[in-house]
């Protein structure tokens, strides 16, 4: 029994008829972390939870959840809950109706199960009694989320948990999440939201076209991020400007796709050659107002990793658009498809280190 | 009742049980306006218009047992039963049982439901059960309602049978009740039709057409000309047969053929529902229902069913035709003329007669004895004959008559007008409505055209 780990994953394979969904996944989540999993629409995030959640068994490949090799669908270890594609609410049941046959479903009553303090957890109190039909999406997603905690889990399953939440309602599930992992609970949650997943974890796996291209400690992600574009606010722009030409290592950025102000000068650099532009601003004077990366360097490894530029146009679109003439597109995505795993290889070693 | 079960010291998730489950899956159904409403409609509304139609001058005469709604409250039960059977029930059927699966996949809630309950199959037997229950709820709605209706509105008195015999009140109340209880043969069948699109078409608008659509076709199909061993193997057969159930004797061959047939369709789709069910793959995104493969599943065996069916009724009953024969028809006229005559007779406060001192016979043709001598259609002429007791002449009235291709017949007599001309008779109280008029019968399908 691993007691390190809540999740471990060796060699998972998952298809639906023709289409790998899962490719030789493997993963680790540490026990009482809370574990981010990104990956562009389609690259197995659901389909990964959907198997920790026990709806399917891997047609090939070890998993052990808990401790808990698991053989069968929906015969994983007790202590698992969570919800993929959505919660499953009931639109005729009041929130509280729904947690409570929820409780029932268990054969525990709205008392025992404290279907009040999970309401309050996640601040639906005021509207405890009120038909889930009229709920927002982001009250729909906080009443999924105190579905699952009647379960007092040992591993918590999320699939998009932020979405449609307000800043209040983001507030409470982030901090009930902190909560329960602060508790020795173990969270597993994917979401699109780069910022989410770098307030929230201490780990994350991308996943592209069902492959692990990434895992690991979020400061890991330094190794793959490269240089990162940052924006910064100072008291003199154009000083700033012709400083940040004569540094070595910076460039100055001139792309459409990042918003232009007057006030703002967006550079592309590397941590240590941007710590030497700020000393560099400082002696000369110029106040540093402000600051930032364009991208969070999440969401660059996101981009660096999965083949996506932040415009939406694929890396491997591009080539296959500039692969040699008379050649078929698809040839040239195949070749860079092998490229991009021996890329991919190396940088996992790399952040491993 | 739950367990957690260990292996290797490690507690496994525990499945939970099927009264759970049913617990759960009722308190979805209930919670529905649409069920709500329904249930209060069927326990209220079949009442309402029992009482209305039972105080109108007007009464359904179409309908079976129609006319008898002014005479006594065990008819509107009957009328509700015959609507129930073609239109009401295959609609409300649709509602819970094409929807109670298919609700899922519009709600997106699988994956939740299966994470909580653990086990495909238990979700299934749970689904079945919580809608079964709603379903025999919905049933026992109208024939509640209506009798209660009658009971209070027209009283508790004798009903006139199919073959014009009168039914003693209690007598009449048991056979209503069991009319209604074999109609749950046919319910269930097209409620596992329900579950069986619902399963197989998921969001599909389709699944919750299936059973009204399916019942159409049945009862389209009991329109038309086909041999007896066909109809009687078609599952929503029962919904006519308990007709029955209201001759002296009872009619009971097609009846149980019916049930029993029913109740088949009932357990080989609800097996076929299950199957497809299990064999869901809930982690496929692309996978909202089981598609056209699975209906194609669902389909062959119910085809392959009927035909067998089919088969085993015209291996075991004589009939392989129409069912209607000229010999049938003119003995169950004569039989019922005789019931209703002496329903007359007492009306008149004459002398009171016996069937078989009347000795009432009748003489009948199809198309003015052109062409086959059997089958439905409104062209048969009948000339009843009885001897009245102490009188040389022999009584002779005219009927025309409307033979449906289910057996049922409605006589509409042609005169003389002191017997059977007029829709009144003066009684020493006053005119009343003359039973010999018009009257409805039954040729049993089954039934030998020789004499017993």
């Amino acid at each position: 029994m691993d007691a390190l780990h809540a999740v471990r994953a060796r060699g998972i394979t998952k298809c639906f008829g023709d289409v790998v969904a899962l490719d030789q996944v493997d993963l680790e989540v540490t026990r009482g972390h809370i574990h981010g999993l990104v990956g562009p629409n389609g690259a197995g995030k659901t389909t990964l939870l959907g198997l920790l959640l026990g709806l399917a068994v891997a047609d090939s490949g070890r998993l052990e959840i808990l401790g808990t090799p698991v053989e069968r669908a929906l015969a994983g270890p007790d202590g698992v809950a969570g919800f993929v594609d959505g919660p499953g609410l009931y639109p005729s049941l009041t929130a509280r109706q729904n947690l409570t046959a929820l409780a029932a479903l268990r054969g525990q009553d709205a008392r025992t199960a404290g279907v009040d303090d999970v309401l309050d957890q996640v601040g639906l109190t005021d509207v405890a009694d009120d038909r889930a039909r009229g709920f927002s999406l982001g009250m729909r997603q906080r009443l999924g989320l105190a579905a699952v905690l009647l379960v007092r889990p040992r591993l918590l399953v999320l699939d998009e948990p932020s979405n449609g939440l307000d800043p209040a309602g983001k507030r409470h599930v982030h901090g009930v999440l902190t909560r329960l992992a602060a508790d020795g609970t173990t969270v597993v949650l994917s979401s699109h939201r780069m910022d989410d997943l770098e307030a929230l974890c201490s780990e994350v796996t991308i996943l592209a076209t069902g492959r692990v291209v990434f895992s690991g400690p979020l400061n890991g992600l330094a190794a793959v991020s490269r240089e990162l574009d940052y924006r910064v606010r100072t008291s003199d722009p154009r000083a700033a400007r012709r400083l940040a030409a004569g540094t070595a290592g910076i460039r100055t950025v001139d792309d459409p796709g990042v918003r232009q102000d007057a006030e703002f000068l967006v550079v592309r650099a590397r941590v240590p050659a941007l710590d030497e532009l700020v000393v560099k601003l400082v002696r000369s004077g110029i106040a540093v107002r402000e600051l930032a990366p364009v991208v969070s360097p999440l969401e660059a490894a996101f981009l660096a990793l999965t083949e996506q530029r932040s415009d939406g146009r694929s890396v491997a679109g591009e080539r296959d658009h500039a692969g040699a003439p008379g050649e078929r597109p698809g040839a040239a995505t195949a070749r860079t498809g092998q490229r991009d795993d021996a890329t991919a290889r190396t940088e996992r070693q790399e952040a491993g280190r | 009742m739950s367990a957690t079960l260990e292996r290797d010291g490690v507690a496994t998730a525990p499945r939970v049980s099927v009264p759970r489950g049913y617990r759960f899956e009722l308190v979805k159904l209930v919670s529905q306006w649409r069920i709500r409403l329904l249930v209060l409609a069927c326990w209220l509304a079949p009442g309402l218009f029992v009482a209305g139609v039972s105080r109108q001058s007007t009464l359904p005469t179409d309908t079976l047992f129609g006319r008898w709604m002014h005479a006594t409250a065990w008819a509107g039960p009957l009328v509700m039963l015959g609507f129930a059977g073609t239109w009401a029930l295959p609609l409300l059927i649709s509602v819970v049982a094409g929807d109670v699966f298919a609700s899922e996949d519009r709600l997106g809630t699988w994956r939740h439901l299966l994470v909580a309950v653990r086990s495909p199959g238990r979700i299934f037997v749970a689904k079945s059960l919580a809608c079964l229950t709603v379903i025999v709820l919905l049933v026992a709605g109208p024939a509640w309602s209506s009798t209660v209706g009658g009971l209070l509105t027209v009283g508790d008195h004798p009903l006139t049978g199919l073959d014009g015999h009168l039914l003693a009140p209690g007598d009449a109340a048991r056979r209503v009740l069991l009319a209604w209880i074999c109609a749950l043969a046919p319910t269930l069948a097209l409620a596992a039709i329900g579950l069986l699109g619902s399963v197989a078409l998921g969001r599909s608008p389709m699944g919750l057409l299936l059973p009204p659509l399916f019942a159409l076709a049945m009862s389209v199909a009991q329109l038309l000309p086909l041999p007896v061993c066909v109809r009687l193997a078609l599952p929503g057969y029962a919904f006519t047969s308990w007709n029955g159930l209201f001759t002296s004797p009872a009619q009971l061959g097609p009846l149980l053929i019916g049930v029993a047939v029913g109740l088949v369709w009932a357990v080989l789709a609800t097996v076929l529902a299950y199957l497809l069910f299990l064999r869901r793959d809930f982690t496929n995104p692309a996978h909202d229902g089981s598609g056209r493969r699975a209906v194609t599943l669902g389909l062959l065996p119910l085809a392959g069913l009927t035909a067998l069916t089919v088969a085993i009724v015209a291996v075991a009953t004589p009939s392989t035709g129409s069912g209607i024969e000229r010999g049938k028809v003119e003995r169950s006229l004569a039989t019922a003329f005789a019931h209703l005559y002496r329903l007359q007779t007492g009306q008149l406060h004459r002398p009171a007669v016996t069937e078989a001192r009347l000795r009432a016979t009748a003489s009948c043709t199809k198309s003015a004895g052109q062409g086959a001598q059997e089958g439905a259609g409104n062209d048969w002429r009948c000339v009843v004959n009885w001897h009245l007791p102490g009188v040389a002449v022999t009584g002779t009235a005219v009927y025309q008559l409307d033979v449906g291709s289910d057996g049922r017949f409605v006589a509409d007599g042609d005169g003389p007008k002191e017997v059977n001309g007029y829709f009144l008779v003066r009684t020493p109280t006053g005119d009343a409505p003359n039973p010999l008029w018009q009257f409805d019968g039954n040729v049993e399908l089954l039934g030998t055209t020789s004499k017993g």
